[in-house]
């Protein structure tokens, strides 16, 4: 172990303030939170979004910093500064939609909400890892957390089945991703991101240890973002967690393992990209149809937008199959901002609907939105649009320029598929709003639909889904610098600390 | 690097011999063991050689679950320790601070599970 001087513990203290922020709060929330009433529980709530907001300005400080602490372990470049902040934002809007679900399920407050604070700091983790064991080690300490909320209802048999499928599934691909690790550690002599970059030569890339790591890493990383054949406890697991848990499986966990994910591949295992795109081609393909195609004929709404999460994660994996293209990444982080938005208001609308205990919200729920609540309706049709990828709303721009990308790959077929996919994916979304525009008003009224909480995270997201797409230009010029630092400075700067 | 087969060599080797280990052990235990009848004693769960008490499938109380986690958690901790408290005077003062930190992060840990009741069994 080499000898740590003083300058390097200057040196790491500001890369690691929102990560370190983020744990803080959600250990005071464990040290309060017993003392706490359950009802009273959204006082929790309260000093989760303070702690969220604190680390989203350390996290705004970092941005521009572009270095490596720790030896090299944390990258603090404008990647990880942007996926911190998009990862808080979506914490924060999933906190403010919990606060009334949570004291009315009579959750215990203290636990779920410092599980959220521990999930989204293994979040930021990942999205900073400059190396493999930093990406395990963060993913690890958001499954564990999320595996543990997707099963908070305890008196739920739904609640306790999505844990445990989330929980096998996600330990045994966790498995998959370790011995990728060690297999690319074996075939490189490293685990660091930056040297594994430099060791890869043509020689390298013929390596069978290199590439039988490569394929278990896909296969590690396939899972957690829902890619097909992986996908088969999303339906389960989203459907059966409670519904602020869901979505922020379905944006938070997405948001990271798309930032692990395209961080080892697409930035660093780029010089072998020859060896992986193909099969992103395939795994592409089938997850964008198998999504669509499932989503057709789903009746709650929490089923559909789980395999509505899987399509769109087929859709960004087709900038993940361009990937010698710079503008790919770019593309993917400007989708995966509008995507989480769009995203969490449609789950808080579901939120809103759902009776006590119904474990989600179904069609006929929705119906006569529009007259009993017209402003939910409104901003459900919003959403719906957005995910369909209707101009100028967040989702059709994301995709317009991840296709875009795709196609000065020279990957036409992919983009012919992933139109076409779009195309099916508008009969279900637009299921929704004729549902709500069209047919007579449900019996019982919604529960929690005027609360303060979901308010204001819908507003947010409705705010979100129309300014990333209207005005997508310093958020694509965001998220296109974010990616070049993610490719290109740090190497340099690993070189020059040796 | 060389990835030919000359490399491999030793590993084909430890696999023949472990193999070679298994099928003598296995073929002088059908040789010369002693072979007594089948009794129902011999299906019977093993317990440290007391006669079995109960089914296999019984119940516990969950506070002995508890009761290994939080085991688990400070035996872990002083395996990271000795490490530290070895490497203690070349760590110099950031070292120190760490494992404080590090501590203190478990403490949260053992406060969280006192005031949750996890310590009084009752």
């Amino acid at each position: 172990m080499s000898h740590i001087t003083l300058s390097a513990i200057n040196f790491a203290w500001l890369p690691i303030l929102p990560l370190a922020a983020v744990a803080a709060g959600a250990m005071a929330i464990m040290l309060i939170g017993p003392g706490v009433e359950d009802e009273d529980s959204a006082g929790l709530g309260i000093l989760a979004l303070i702690t969220l907001l604190a680390a989203m300005v350390f996290a705004i400080f970092t941005l521009g910093e572009n270095s490596l602490a720790f030896g090299g372990s944390l990258a603090t470049d404008d990647y990880a500064a942007f996926f911190e902040i998009v990862i808080l934002i979506a914490t924060a809007l999933t906190v403010a939609m919990s606060l009334d679900y949570v004291a009315d399920e009579g959750m215990a407050g203290a636990e779920f909400y410092s599980l959220i604070l521990f999930a989204a700091f293994g979040m930021m983790l990942m999205a900073a890892a400059g190396d493999l064991i930093i990406v395990f080690i963060g993913l690890e300490t958001m499954s564990l957390a999320v595996y543990a909320l997707a099963g908070f209802l305890r008196r739920d048999p739904r609640s306790n089945e999505a844990a445990l499928k989330y929980f096998i599934l996600g330990a045994f691909s966790t498995g998959f991703l370790l011995y990728g690790i060690a297999l690319i550690y074996g075939a490189t002599g490293s685990i660091g991101l930056a040297p594994i970059r430099a060791a890869l030569n043509d020689r390298a890339a013929q390596n069978p240890l290199l590439l039988l790591g490569l394929g278990m890493m896909l296969i590690g990383f396939g899972f957690k973002v829902a890619a097909v054949p992986f996908h088969m406890w999303t339906p389960d697991a989203y459907e059966g967690a409670p519904t602020p848990v869901t979505a922020f499986m379905a944006v938070g966990v997405k948001l990271a393992a798309f930032a692990g994910f395209m961080r080892v591949f697409m930035a660093n295992l780029g010089p072998v990209s020859a060896q992986w795109t193909m099969v992103l081609w395939a795994i592409a393909a089938l997850t964008m149809t198998v999504g669509n195609f499932a989503a057709l004929v789903q009746q709650n709404l929490k089923r559909m937008l789980a395999y509505s999460a899987i399509a769109h994660a087929g859709y960004l994996l087709v900038g993940m199959a361009a990937t010698p293209r710079a503008m790919a990444g770019g593309a993917m982080l400007y989708y995966l901002v509008g995507y989480a938005f769009t995203n969490l208001g449609a789950f808080a609308v579901v939120i809103a609907l759902e009776r006590k205990g119904a474990g989600g919200a179904t069609l006929s729920d929705f119906r006569g939105l529009s007259r009993s609540r017209p402003g939910l309706a409104l901003a459900m049709t919003l959403f719906m649009l957005s995910l369909m990828g209707v101009p100028p709303l967040a989702g059709f721009v994301g995709k317009f320029y991840v296709f875009s990308a795709a196609l000065s790959a020279h990957l036409v077929w992919l983009v012919i598929i992933a139109a076409l996919n779009s195309a099916v994916s508008v009969y279900y979304y637009a299921r929704v709003i004729v549902v709500m525009y069209a047919q007579e008003e449900a019996a019982a009224p919604p529960r929690l639909a005027a609360h303060p909480g979901l308010v204001v995270s819908v507003i947010a997201a409705v705010a979100g889904t129309i300014l990333v797409g209207l005005y997508p230009q310093p958020w694509l010029s965001a998220a296109n610098s974010a990616y070049a630092s993610a490719l290109g400075r740090p190497a340099a700067r690993v070189a020059s600390l040796r | 690097m060389n990835y030919g087969l000359t490399t491999w060599f030793p590993i084909a080797v430890t696999i023949g011999l472990v193999g070679l280990i298994v099928l003598t052990m296995v073929t002088i235990n059908r040789l010369i063991g002693p072979r007594p009848p089948h009794t129902s004693v011999k299906g019977e769960a093993f317990e440290c050689g007391n006669p079995p008490s109960g089914s296999a499938w019984g119940r516990f109380s969950v506070r002995f679950y508890l009761t290994a986690l939080l085991f688990l958690v400070f035996d872990v901790e002083v395996v990271f320790l000795y490490p530290w408290a070895a490497e203690l005077r070349s760590l110099g003062m950031f070292g120190f601070v760490e494992a404080l930190v590090y501590i203190a992060i478990l403490f949260v840990g053992l406060a969280y599970a006192w005031r949750r009741g996890v310590l009084d069994w009752s």
